[in-house]
């Protein structure tokens, strides 16, 4: 009640986020058109030259124009990103309100297999994967997807599972309403915000996890290009010949910064009360029942509980 | 001004005011003054502005909330003093208890320590002194083995010692005056009066002058000398509380001491008061009772009234048509529901045993096994619900009363599941036991059982719309959809709502209509049988009386039987035809809501009956009480004879010899003076031959 | 609470067994040392490859299952087997651990502390300079992958070096040879030590922080309004004293969950950190044995960061168990 007579103090970043990332989106479709190098073209006249009228991000060792190459890079890494994000949320909540709502068995099986998952060294069993299933980025897509949801999961299944208990959902229970009818109805719309940020931060979060494995040469690998290994190539070099390092990074830190500024936005501007959450809401739950009660409490001027329960 | 002679006006309020951000206006000019030993009791409903009075005279509204006015602690001004003059004060020389004992201590720390804290910042007494203290102050808040709890952390105390510490803490400095913010709100009925003896007591001792603020009518009658009504952020009556009780001249007033459902049968038939309070930050011109009140004149709706004096000294009321309020009963006429055909009057001529059952519970038990653990015992079996039998035939209401935690939720529950009971016992529901339910069948069933819950804040969906929410069970159970926006208008008409209300989404009504709109929905599929769990709990006491009115009539005219689970005794007394009262997990009494009321037999019922309030002072204050002990959680749980000695008066009162029975022989549930109808399982039941 | 954390360890245990099994596994199937050493010059026979990887129980020839046992019961004997150069993979690990804890200790207490401080603050002085401040600069820094982070670092501590005339950055290693050989020897030798670990420090100190920043900030402002403040305050605490003695004290259980993951993302970045500042420590060595196909070393490190993922966790449930009160007397 009152987040709204505030005017959502999340708004104006959600919407710088989706503005620049906009952007940079138009940037990374668009560019290409008007650049007169193609991302795998050489100019044999000029190696390593800086930024130019001709070369405007500069060229490479080898000659590619660094412009092109980096457009090239944000394509993969804004797709890689965006398809991970859509994979492992939907994974997440498939597994989290069944292991929320249903409980017992099923509960403790899935819940197992995410901390299992969340033992594996993640980061090892991509690099050991990925060129072994043919090092192409939708493979990559798919590792990166499997490894990313067991965190929003738990979230969710811890959610679900006071949602459970919530009397609307009790209500529709006793009404005769199936289980997944009440998931999809009375469940998931609760979860609709929480899932959406996390989306968004899995964005952000596969982008990273993205360009770290192209860094390392486990991800993308040459000839194609994401900013990975657009970083990568300027290694030892990037004090000396800055061109070839700042734009892949000054380009990489703002589509994560804007999905960054996006995901936090919506998320006060969805949920007020979920304003503060990060990755464990199990833990969350018991603290803001408290801040959300001295919220609404303010707005009205009377405390929301009165008579005592039974 | 005051009775007692004692003492000059301690804390003075003069017009004051609170502003929240950006416009709601929760107190537009309060001014009232409390004396030494005096106690001012504020009574008003949610939305009144009683709680941000408290908060301002504190100084602990949150920040950027406009207030203005004077607030004299002793002739000092407190309002513009800064965070650190005002913590000088706050603790010393003002003290407060809060509303929820459980959320308002800290958890980390051991309550000896919290107690301590608060001598040790204005006293600067070394730290061994002040746990000394600490200890003392538990001891005379009345925390058995005071010592060795002060060690203790809240969530290893009862909401009532839990209350008791936030007491010890706020007479620690010896205050010259308390804020109380409904201290006892949170607390079962049994313990309320205890708590308020408790912080009485520690008042007296200080010397203090009590600011008491609730919404409740009942408990203020016997405690406050005076008291100051609020409505939408004004002071709308104040005097003697023999005044505001006896002679009651606000036309508010008169319908929130109306719409009080009672044990004793002065003042008849609760009346609700129609509508709902105004919102705050866009009030209109005129008196904000206006739209509500029975004898509105033109003028009420040009200025808001001033307080002006009327009747005896002391006595002032914001009405403009105070002439007509000299006979209160003529202001609140009766409603036409009393003129309904008397319930189910074909089923209640013929004996009770010769309608059918609609439900049958035989022997329930369910278990829990214990999560927590206090002091760090081994873990234990809680049994929730022991061995409860009861049954509800058509046509009838069963009242199901205990103190929270009995296990009556429990019993709900089970009975909703609609499965075999896990731990033990049959639920027969319309004649079809619960156990032998396939999917289909438990379907089929639950067309003819519903559910209305306590808290229509979160029993309605919140992002759906009532048209939506009403037709869930429509659909689900097959209703023709072309017919389904009909019978929605016409469950919307059923319970008094507007059609267009359909298009609203829940936060868009008041806390009447979504109990109304969570009611429809149960009745939507013309079920046999209502679980009602509180569901006027969590309702301000002048829109219960509407709900309850409601309620009485659907079952008139539909034929319904209820099972109405609550833990107010007043309100049961109003709808049951017959009641089970229960203790930890077992019905001790049942019978004729009558009989109980009028010759209560298990020791237990006759505690409750005691403890709930009467609103009316003089009758309130001539009432000797049995005052329940409260067992503390870390007691050793008695396992076998008699579960409820440890708290029984007549347990007490009985010789050495006679209490061998109970230490030995869990009592039997027996009928009474042969009647199949009246049980009770106590081996000393008043009325009983033994 | 012992017998909650032995239930817990034991769990953890099995967690670990698989875990490390499974890691096995995986590299044992998608690695090749095979390929890497026939490249080797001069082309080794193919008698001498077949016999080195035998030795090493690393030969594709003999079945997955027998190479998983071969490995598994040395491990239980607590030998981890031998490196692709022939080396003991027990004795480099323990070495690596200890460069590693030396990188990472500084910089993951400093960045804590720092955030802790920083979140509570932020959320304090909520909507304010200084919370604007801390939550865009958190952004900005969470934005920021290690890699290009420590690149910055090492970019402006070159400028610094330059400007000043002197080295007071050092980024290549972990000390200068013959940096104790100076007037004053030991000093010596620990100021240069210091001077290395300057820059790997803030990259992770600067990440850290913005995590742990973010989270408390958040968890801060759920008991700003909480009941127990306000009981707080009206005891007589001035509005910081309460919300350092009760707020803080209850917001700081809920972090103890963090922890866990947070430690998970310092031994990511703590990869990125090593490369880049050529330390030689277990990151490195994980990046570099993928890169050569050796699965022995790949293993190893995967149990490791399994047991220090799980040692972490234990000790967030410790932690939890000391702030949290209401958690000793629990037994589940």
């Amino acid at each position: 009640m009152t987040g709204a007579m505030r005017g959502r103090p999340g708004r104006g970043r959600a919407i710088a986020g989706a503005f620049l990332l906009v952007l940079l989106f138009l940037l990374a479709f668009a560019g290409p058109l008007v650049s007169p190098w193609g991302w795998d073209d050489i100019d044999f006249t000029a190696f390593l030259s800086p930024p130019s009228a001709r070369h405007w991000f500069g060229t490479t060792q080898s000659g590619r124009d660094v412009f092109a190459l980096t457009l090239r890079g944000m394509q993969k890494s804004l797709i890689i990103g965006l398809s991970v994000a859509v994979l492992s949320t939907g994974l997440a909540a498939v597994v989290g309100t069944v292991a929320g709502y249903f409980g017992g068995w099923a509960d403790r099986a899935l819940m197992w297999g995410v901390d299992l998952l969340l033992v594996l060294p993640s980061f090892l069993v991509m690099a050991v994967l990925s060129p072994a299933l043919g090092g192409g980025w939708q493979a990559l897509v798919a590792l990166l997807a499997a490894f990313l949801w067991m965190v929003t999961a738990r979230m969710v299944r811890g959610m679900t599972v006071s949602l459970r208990e919530r009397e609307w959902v009790l209500a529709a229970r006793f009404l005769g309403v199936g289980a997944t009818r009440t998931i999809v109805r009375h469940v998931l719309p609760h979860l609709a915000s929480l899932l959406l940020v996390d989306a968004a931060v899995n964005v952000s979060v596969a982008i990273l996890a993205e360009s770290g494995l192209s860094y390392f040469g486990f991800g993308v690998r040459p000839p194609d290009t994401s900013l990975g290994t657009v970083i990568a190539e300027s290694r030892g070099a990037a004090t000396v010949f800055p061109w070839l390092f700042g734009f892949a990074a000054g380009l990489l830190v703002l589509i994560v910064l804007a999905v960054n500024l996006l995901a936090d936005g919506l998320r006060d501007v969805l949920d007020p009360q979920l304003a503060a959450s990060g990755p464990s809401a199990e833990a969350e739950a018991e603290v803001t029942a408290d801040g959300a009660r001295a919220g609404s409490g303010a707005g009205s001027g009377e405390p929301a509980v009165e008579g005592s329960a039974g | 001004m005051n009775p007692r002679g004692i003492g000059t006006n301690v804390l003075e309020v003069q017009d004051l005011a609170v502003t929240y951000r950006p416009d709601v206006r929760a107190v537009r000019g309060v001014s009232f003054s409390v004396g030494r030993g005096q106690v001012l009791g504020v009574v008003g409903e949610s939305g009144s502005g009683k709680t941000a009075v408290a908060l301002a005279v504190l100084g602990l509204l949150p920040d950027r909330t406009e207030v203005t006015g004077s607030v004299r602690l002793r002739g000092r001004e407190l309002l513009g003093l800064s965070d650190g003059e005002m913590s000088r004060i706050r603790g010393k020389d003002l003290a407060m208890v809060f509303q929820d004992p459980l959320s308002s201590l800290t958890p980390v720390h051991a309550v000896g320590d919290q107690i301590a804290e608060a001598i040790r910042i204005h006293s600067g007494a070394t730290r061994g002194a002040a746990r000394a203290r600490a200890v003392e102050l538990l001891d005379l808040v009345g925390i058995p083995d005071a010592a060795r709890r002060a060690r203790a952390h809240p969530h290893e105390f009862s909401g009532g010692m839990r209350q008791r510490v936030m007491i010890a803490m706020a007479v620690a400095n010896d205050p010259l005056a308390i804020v109380a913010d409904e201290p006892t709100t949170a607390l079962d009925v049994t313990l309320q009066a205890q708590v308020l003896d408790v912080l009485r007591t520690a008042g007296e001792a200080a010397g203090a002058a009590i600011l008491m603020i609730t919404h409740d009518l009942g408990m203020v009658a016997g405690f406050a000398d005076r008291v100051l009504v609020m409505y939408a952020g004004r002071a709308v009556e104040s005097g003697q509380v023999e005044d505001i009780y006896r002679r009651p001249r606000m036309p508010y007033t008169i319908g929130l001491l109306r719409s009080l459902p009672r044990l004793d049968d002065a003042g008849g038939r609760p009346v609700p008061i129609d509508g709902a309070p105004p919102q705050l930050n866009a009030l209109p011109p005129g008196c904000p009772f206006a739209p509500r009140c029975p004898i509105a004149v033109g003028a009420c709706w040009d200025d808001e009234p001033e307080m002006l004096p009327v009747g005896r000294p002391g006595h002032a009321a914001a009405c403009l048509n105070t002439p007509a309020t000299r006979d209160p009963d003529a202001v609140f006429p009766l409603t036409p529901t009393e003129l309904l055909p008397p319930i189910g009057e074909d089923d209640a001529a013929r004996a009770r045993t010769s309608r059918e059952a609609v439900l049958d519970v035989k022997d329930l038990h369910r278990f829990h096994v214990e999560q927590r653990n206090s002091f760090g015992r081994g873990k234990g079996l809680l049994r929730a619900v022991d061995g409860v039998s009861f049954d509800i035939r058509a046509g009838e209401t069963l009242g199901l009363v205990g103190e929270s935690g009995c296990g009556k939720t429990t019993v709900l529950m089970e009975i909703l599941a609609m499965a075999r009971p896990r731990n033990g016992g049959r639920i027969e529901i319309l004649g079809e036991d619960s156990a032998g339910l396939d999917g289909a069948g438990r379907k089929a069933l639950r067309r003819n059982v519903q559910v209305v819950f306590q808290d229509p804040f979160s029993s309605l969906d919140p992002r759906m719309r009532v048209a939506a929410i009403l037709a869930e069970p429509l659909r689900t159970h097959a209703f023709p959809s072309e017919h389904i926006p009909d019978r929605v208008q016409e469950l919307l008409k059923l319970v008094g709502l507007e059609p267009s209300h359909a298009n609203r989404h829940p936060y868009g009504l008041s806390g009447g209509q979504r109990q109304r709109v969570a009611i429809a929905r149960a009745l939507a599929l013309e079920p046999s049988l209502v679980l009602l769990d509180e569901p006027v709990a969590a309702l301000d006491v002048s829109v219960q009386a509407g709900v309850i009115d409601l309620l009485e009539e659907l079952r008139a005219r539909l034929g319904l039987a209820y099972l109405f689970v609550a833990h107010d005794l007043a309100v049961v007394r109003r709808v049951a035809d017959r009641i089970a009262v229960m203790h930890r997990g077992r019905i001790v009494e049942i019978g004729d809501v009558e009989h109980v009321y009028e010759d209560p037999a298990h020791p237990y019922t006759c505690a409750l009956l005691d403890a709930v309030p009467i609103p009316d002072p003089v009758l309130e204050r001539k009432r000797g009480r049995v005052r329940l002990p409260d067992v503390p959680p870390d007691a050793p749980r008695l396992e076998t004879g008699c579960l409820f000695r440890q708290r029984c008066p007549r347990y007490l009162a009985l010789s050495e010899a006679s209490r061998a029975l109970c230490d030995r022989e869990d009592p039997v549930s027996r009928s009474i003076d042969g009647e199949p109808d009246r049980m009770v399982a106590c081996h000393y039941a008043l009325g009983v031959s033994t | 609470m012992a017998g909650f954390l032995l239930r817990r360890l034991a769990n953890y245990a099995v967690l670990v067994v698989l875990a490390a099994s499974l890691a096995y596994v995986l590299a044992a199937c998608a690695l090749n040392p095979r390929a890497n050493l026939m490249d080797r010059s001069p082309r080794p026979s193919a008698a001498v490859v077949d016999a080195e990887l035998t030795r090493l129980n690393l030969n594709d020839r003999t079945p997955l299952p027998r190479r998983y046992l071969t490995w598994a019961d040395g491990v239980l004997h607590g030998d981890f087997g031998h490196t692709w150069e022939g080396e003991s993979v027990n004795g480099e690990m323990w070495r690596r651990a200890w460069v590693s804890l030396r990188l990472l200790l500084g910089g993951a207490v400093l960045g804590g502390v720092f955030g802790v401080l920083l979140g509570a603050y932020a959320a304090v002085r909520r909507d304010r300079f200084p919370d604007r401040a801390a939550t865009y600069g958190a952004y900005l820094l969470l934005s920021v992958p290690v890699f290009v982070l420590a690149v910055l670092l090492q970019y402006a501590a070159e400028r610094v070096n330059a400007m000043t005339g002197t080295q007071l950055f050092a980024w290549v290693g972990e000390s200068t040879p013959g940096a104790g050989d100076g007037t004053f020897g030991g000093l010596d030798a620990l100021a240069d030590r210091a001077r290395h670990l300057l820059l790997p420090t803030l990259t992770i100190a600067f990440g850290q922080a913005a995590l742990y920043a973010r989270y408390q900030r958040g968890l801060m402002l759920d008991v700003l309004g909480a009941d127990f403040v306000r009981t707080a305050r009206a005891k007589g605490l001035t509005r910081r004293a309460a919300l350092l003695k009760h707020g803080l004290r209850t917001a700081l259980i809920p972090m103890t969950t963090y922890f866990s993951y947070t430690f998970g993302m310092l031994l990511l970045g703590s990869m990125f950190t090593e490369k880049i500042f050529g330390w030689h420590g277990m990151g490195e060595w994980l990046v570099d044995s993928i890169s050569r196909g050796d699965v022995n070393v790949v293993a190893a490190t995967a149990c490791f960061a399994a047991v220090t993922v799980l040692l972490a966790g234990v000790f967030s449930d410790v932690l939890y168990g000391i702030l949290d009160p209401r958690v000793r007397t629990r037994t589940r």
